[in-house]
């Protein structure tokens, strides 16, 4: 007990699951469900949402796919703050590698996207963090545009979505990386305490400071079935109290269970469910925000009413 | 470490023994052997200064775990005129790996609060090792409102390896208190000074560790991991916790240059361990000061510029 943190080694980071990415979208015809082990014909999984028609097991998921997923015209998405690169404030080992590695593999520069866009008829900013850039962890660069999301839906008096998939604070950025879990927290509060709404959606995985900070402050909080979520690492825990833990201490049904989840909600209902939640809280509706309130600045380059 | 004395601190202590020595046998043998003391004594101080003005990060970490350094309520005790600890989350139980409540310090009314490990096993048992579960950061985060409701300042005396990685912990939600205590803290208006008195583990610090002031004291560390987690993240080795803990920037000097910290208070030379009472009266000085400063600034304008603070803290790439 006293060295949990000292010399015992076994524990790991906190890993998704399956692998991220390179079995999301397999390149070949045919792909194996990690769960039930049916191999399933690729194109049906894309279609499927990437889940399994035969056990419902949820297959990773890139941010660009969620876009695609929630948004009612994908195209008409404005991504904000797409410049905001991750800088190297400690020098830290490997840290370059990594980020150029992860920059090829998901075409992104940093582990989220943010925005501007509709779902279900009711303007959004919505925030997608991808799991595929070192492993969806929140440096500067996630802190810092999450922050600005959730300032510009205030600006917009906007509602505010934001997926989770994260393993937590980004090491590599040391202690400001920690402070980040502040900036965000405190976006969430000035955010609501503007009476707005904020739909926290956690995907697999969604744990330690992601978890322990802005990801759990939703007004509602939803996650995917079978999503890792938690603080402490399954490793970390069983080497401090000395035995196997529970395998389904962390998943997203026992949190649920144990009352810090509202909804699980399947990925092919998710868009349904989150368009009702905007309904139920008052969110203004597609036109109403085009007569009405003002739009996201972000937004104004579009025709409101062009594509409908 | 042997009988609390470091592996890097041996020729200073064995110096120090002898100085003991000499000044015993000319007590006992009325024999004159101040001259060789003083020798002694001045080498003694030059070795001083050459291991603590130069200790590496890991072992800053190690003078920060030393068994024998101050924990909250010895620093409470020393600082406060009066202090009368409370208890109770109101949800689920007291939790007695963090204490606090209402204090007097240099006669203004504040509330303290911070983590509290055992100064022996049995208290280490007692208070799970200084490690909070969930209702200890609800009892904190209750204590804050209720610092908020009768406009104290707060004072937070940070020593924690990190959150509690155990079932019930998670059961009870720590990730979502952890949350919570950092969402309201921010917003809390009434002046917040913060000291990372030990160890400052992760989220389980930064929950009670938002504030208008965060001092260090001089051998205190401050991290978004354990070295150790980061030396097995990033060699699946433990044993390099050392060179780990050099990349994370850990220190309080290496915190004040990151502009994370406002200040370092001092330690007596040697560790806090060493002279508790100096130790404390530093912390004190340090505090008071502090405290002084904000006193004044409006509460709404104490919000803005503590959200502010956190805001600009990043580092963005080109
Ligand atoms: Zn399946």
């Amino acid at each position: 007990m006293r060295n949990i943190f000292r010399g015992r080694p076994k524990y790991v980071t906190v890993k998704a699951g399956t692998a991220p990415l390179k079995k999301d979208v397999p390149d070949g015809w045919w792909v194996q469900c990690q769960q039930c082990k049916t191999v399933l014909y690729r194109k049906d999984l894309e279609r499927n949402l990437g889940i399994c028609e035969k056990c419902r097991y949820h297959f990773p998921m890139s941010a660009r796919e969620r876009l695609r997923m929630l948004l009612d015209d994908p195209e008409a998405f404005v991504e904000t703050d797409a410049d905001l690169v991750p800088g190297n404030p400690l020098q830290f080992p490997e840290y370059e590698a990594k980020k150029e590695r992860d920059l090829k593999k998901t075409g992104l520069r940093d582990a989220i996207i943010t925005g501007s866009g509709v779902i279900e008829q009711h303007p959004v900013v919505l925030a997608i963090m991808e799991f595929g850039f070192l492993g969806g962890s929140m440096g500067s660069v996630v802190g810092e545009k999450l922050a600005r999301a959730f300032d510009m839906a205030l600006d917009g008096r906007l509602p505010v979505v934001v997926v989770s998939s994260s393993g937590g604070a980004r090491m590599q950025e040391g202690i400001i990386s920690l402070m980040q879990m502040q900036k965000t927290a405190a976006a969430v509060e000035r955010h609501s305490r503007a009476g707005l709404l904020y739909i926290s959606v956690l995907a697999n995985p969604t744990t330690a400071g992601v978890w322990g900070s802005f990801a759990s402050q939703g007004d509602v909080v939803i996650a995917e079935p079978g999503a890792t979520v938690g603080f402490a690492g399954r490793q970390v825990i069983e080497a401090a109290v000395g035995k196997r833990v529970p395998p389904d201490l962390q998943t997203a049904e026992t949190v649920f269970q144990n009352g810090f989840i509202d909804l699980i909600v399947p990925r092919d209902q998710l868009k349904g469910v989150i368009g009702q939640l905007l309904r139920l809280y008052g969110c203004p509706a597609r036109k109403e925000a085009a007569a009405g309130a003002p739009e996201p600045e972000a937004k104004t380059d579009k025709e409101p009413e062009a594509d409908k | 470490m042997v009988n609390g004395v470091f592996e890097w601190e041996k020729p200073l202590v064995e110096l120090e023994q002898r100085i003991n020595e000499l000044q015993k046998f000319t007590r006992e043998k009325g024999i004159d052997l101040s001259e060789d003391i003083q020798t002694l004594e001045k080498s003694a101080e030059r070795l001083r200064k050459e291991i603590y003005s130069n200790l590496t990060p890991w072992q800053r970490v190690q003078m920060a775990r030393h068994p024998k350094r101050p924990t909250t309520l010895d620093y409470i005790a020393d600082i406060a005129e009066e202090f009368l600890e409370l208890h109770g989350d109101r949800t689920v139980r007291d939790d007695p790996a963090i204490v606090g409540g209402p204090a007097v310090v240099d006669g203004r009314l504040v509330t303290i609060i911070g983590p509290q490990k055992g100064r022996d096993t049995r208290e280490n048992i007692k208070r799970n090792f200084g490690l909070p579960h969930p209702e200890g950061y609800r009892k904190a985060l209750r204590l804050m409102r209720q610092a908020e409701k009768f406009k104290r300042p707060i004072i937070t005396l940070i020593d924690v390896v990190g959150a509690y990685p155990g079932i019930e912990a998670e059961q009870r939600g720590q990730g979502v208190m952890i949350a919570e205590c950092i969402r309201y803290m921010s917003f809390l208006e009434v002046p917040i000074v913060c000291v990372i008195t030990g160890e400052g583990g992760s989220g389980g610090a930064l929950a009670i560790g938002v504030g208008d002031r965060i001092l260090m004291m001089e051998n205190a560390w401050y991290s978004v991991i354990s070295p150790e987690m980061c030396a097995q993240i990033l060699w699946k080795d433990t044993g390099k916790a050392a060179e780990a803990a050099e990349h994370l920037h850990l220190t309080a000097k290496d915190l004040l240059e990151l502009k994370i910290i406002d200040e370092i208070v001092p330690e007596p030379t040697g560790g806090a361990h060493r002279n508790k009472q100096a130790a404390a009266a530093m912390l004190k000085a340090a505090i008071i000061k502090h405290l002084d400063e904000l006193a004044d600034i409006d509460p709404a304008e104490l919000v803005e510029r503590r959200i502010a603070r956190y805001r600009t803290i990043g580092y963005l790439g080109h």
